[in-house]
């Protein structure tokens, strides 16, 4: 990696994500030194435009930064402030500083909200809220009367009904709603499809990047670790399990690649669900390589390897899973025809 | 990772504008063509269609105009292969001299042997084959036996080359064979050269048909028993055979027929189902849409790439890798969306004979240009475990 801004990354997570900030994470303890330096570096409003507040970032080196976070398995609701800046900014609200997310994440969740006397009364109930308990406010797509509405929802104004987690042990909150919000509620410019196609994209960025760390963590251990006298990397059948680890890398980066152009212009559903899906099948084949690859070593709480294999396996079912989107690839494809299959495929 | 840098593809409004002109053309040239005959793609031979392409400026599209190139970017190029690969059309005939045998010609050749072949391959008008593998010598080709040895007026050949598709249509054969020592180097004492394939019948070389196991002609057996070669026919230098044939394999291993090699079957398989098909079949065919969607990303970064003049032979053959999975996975996806026998038996229904014809080809996919062993060989090596 040769670009500054990726190097300094680099350094801050090295410095502020090691095992033991990531173990901490899992008991509870919120990474404070970590976001502060993120904010410090402007990182957490890399994919903010300038007028809101951002740091005149392109997306590509927002999502470049996303994925440098995954490899450390850095945890902390980089992916969500982001996410949720975004939907604000593209709804024209306030940006608040600190920690935010988005809800809600669940297809069947629904929050509505309702014209109330003195503004807006917001009611629901929202499951699987990423970091919602560490969130200094949530940006909500809200039912509204007019639409999908977007607004600005603070910890004071609903209820952490049950502290949840995903197989990483990262924040998976169930949230419910009924509040009388102030005036910030505005239009969006999107229905839920595309808040989860931004989500999609995301966390398509972070599956490239956990995987890539899965795979050096894989090459470097079948380097040293030594069996029938030799190195098991220089062992054949660890060699192509290797290379095929390599290839699904390559190609959760060419799909991470395919979820940024997505994110800088139009969402295109077709391109954001090609890249989830390719990426979670990635995941799912790359992960279970490189425990082979680790033996019992990789399978304990002790080696690292999981700070990246529960978060491939947590990542490919949020925000819709292979299945999901292969699906919305396929509805898209057979509406072309066989004659518009090619022109759908190269359309810029 | 050093290896896992692909450049982000370059965008090229130019390119653009030249797939709109390409899809005209095939408009044009491709209606009378059944899906069987689409499926053939790249096997299919037919020289007055090359001719056509060439006439475009459509073959050799980035070499020098001097040598009857037409000096665009490996980008235009690339738009010319994927148009034409996903549309089926027969461009067998000059596809390796385009693709790899020209290249060489043009980087190790001399500027007679440049001036007199590169022309009439960017014309369509001249074919080439490949003389690489032997009978004791498929992915391990540093143990080619096949030798020319120095005579008076040129080099003397004997030896036998195998599974050479297109020879018995080819106009020239790159031979690779043993010029020197091997003591010590396996790589060493290698050289390449241009064999005239016309001249050389009845003086030394010998092409037989083998069949494949669908019964058609593509590969031969040749046989070169005292064949007088030329002085001139030495293609680059005396003992670079090994390099030379090594670069050329990458770039026989980067370019888009090492994943649409059944896109015909994709295309035939949208057809039958429709728009109303069920959920499993959307998702199924969505899902090798998805897979390819990515490899025509990595597979334009690498031609984005070589146009950078950067050498990315690892890439490549990690994309040949999971191009050919795909290949193959197309066959095994689709016959379970669909009621189809395979059938190639005139009169079957399309999708019967297109499945029938990559059922049946599909094996080769991960074994031409490069085994899957070999390739994930290569890209261990460039992981660093080899």
């Amino acid at each position: 990696m040769s670009d500054p801004l990726a190097d300094s990354a680099e350094r801050l997570f090295a410095a502020y994500a090691g095992k033991a900030v990531v173990r901490a994470a899992e008991h509870g303890v919120f990474p404070q030194s970590l976001w502060d330096a993120l904010i410090r570096a402007g990182f957490t409003a890399a994919l903010l435009p300038e007028h809101a507040g951002g740091v005149g970032a392109t997306v590509a080196e927002a999502m470049a930064l996303l994925r440098i976070a995954a490899a450390h398995a850095a945890p902390i609701p980089l992916a969500e402030t982001m996410l949720a800046g975004w939907l604000l900014a593209e709804a024209g609200l306030p940006v608040p500083e600190g920690a935010l997310t988005v809800a809600p994440v669940r297809l069947r969740d629904v929050l509505t909200l309702r014209r109330a006397e003195d503004g807006w009364h917001l009611t629901g109930t929202a499951s699987r809220v990423p970091w919602a308990r560490d969130a200094a406010a949530i940006a909500v797509l809200a039912e509204g009367p007019d639409g999908p509405t977007v607004a600005l929802l603070h910890p004071d104004s609903f209820t952490l009904a049950r502290r949840d987690r995903n197989l990483a042990g990262e924040p998976r909150d169930t949230i419910t709603v009924d509040t009388v919000l102030a005036a910030d509620a505005a239009a969006a410019p999107f229905g839920p499809a595309q808040l989860r196609a931004a989500g999609a994209a995301v966390r398509t960025v972070q599956i490239a990047g956990a995987l890539s760390r899965a795979l050096s963590l894989s090459v470097q251990y079948a380097q040293i670790r030594v069996q029938f006298g030799r190195p098991i990397g220089k062992f054949q059948a660890i060699q192509h399990s290797l290379a095929v680890m390599a290839g699904q890398a390559a190609a959760a980066l060419a799909a991470a690649d395919m979820a940024t152009d997505a994110l800088a212009g139009g969402l295109d559903l077709l391109r954001v669900g090609a890249a989830k899906a390719r990426a979670g099948e990635a995941a799912s084949i790359a992960a279970g390589l490189a425990h082979q690859a680790h033996g019992a070593i990789g399978f304990t709480q002790e080696y690292e390897l999981h700070f990246a294999t529960r978060r491939l396996w947590s990542w490919r079912d949020e925000f819709g899973n292979e299945a999901e989107w292969n699906g919305v690839v396929g509805r898209a494809v057979l509406a072309a025809g066989p004659d518009g299959l090619w022109p759908l495929l190269t359309a810029a | 990772m050093q290896m896992l840098t692909f450049a982000t593809p370059p965008v090229d409004a130019g390119a653009e504008a030249l797939r709109g002109e390409v899809r005209r053309f095939l408009a044009d040239e491709m209606p009378g063509r059944t899906p069987l005959q689409r499926a053939a793609s790249w096997s299919g031979s037919d020289p007055a269609f090359s001719r056509k392409m060439g006439e475009r400026g459509w073959i050799g599209m980035t070499w020098p105009k001097r040598y009857g190139g037409h000096e665009r970017s490996a980008l235009d190029r690339y738009v010319v292969l994927e148009e034409m690969l996903a549309a089926g059309a027969p461009v067998g005939h000059h596809w390796i001299a385009d693709r790899q045998s020209g290249p060489s010609i043009l980087r190790h050749g001399t500027e007679a042997q440049r001036q007199q072949i590169l022309p009439r391959i960017a014309a369509g008008a001249c074919s080439f084959c490949i003389g690489m593998s032997e009978p004791d010598s498929g992915s391990d080709l540093a143990a080619a036996r096949t030798r020319a040895q120095r005579v008076q007026r040129g080099w003397l050949a004997n030896g036998t080359k195998l599974w050479t598709s297109g020879a018995h249509q080819a106009d020239y054969m790159i031979l690779f064979c043993r010029t020197g020592a091997t003591e010590g180097d396996r790589h060493g004492g290698a050289s390449q050269f241009l064999v005239d394939i016309e001249q050389a019948r009845g003086s030394g070389l010998t092409v037989r048909p083998i069949l494949d196991m669908r019964g058609a002609h593509h590969f031969n057996e040749v046989v070169i028993e005292d064949l007088l070669l030329p002085e001139d026919a030495l293609l680059g230098r005396e003992g670079d055979g090994w390099a030379q044939v090594t670069a050329e394999l990458a770039f026989e291993r980067s370019s888009p027929d090492r994943f649409l090699s059944a896109f015909a079957l994709l295309t035939e398989a949208v057809r039958a189902l429709g728009p109303a098909a069920p959920e499993r079949a959307a998702v199924a065919v969505g899902r090798l849409v998805s897979h390819t969607l990515a490899l025509r990303r990595l597979s334009r970064s690498v031609a984005g790439m070589l146009q950078a003049g950067k050498d990315p032979a690892l890439q490549a053959a990690l994309v040949k890798d999971l191009g050919n999975t795909l290949e193959q996975d197309t066959v095994e996806t689709v016959r379970l969306l669909v009621d189809a026998e395979p059938s190639e038996e005139d009169g079957s229904p399309p999708l019967a004979a297109v499945l029938a014809h990559l059922v049946l080809t599909a094996p080769s996919f991960s074994l031409r240009g490069g085994t899957r062993e070999i390739l994930r060989g290569i890209i261990a090596r460039g992981l660093g475990l080899r």
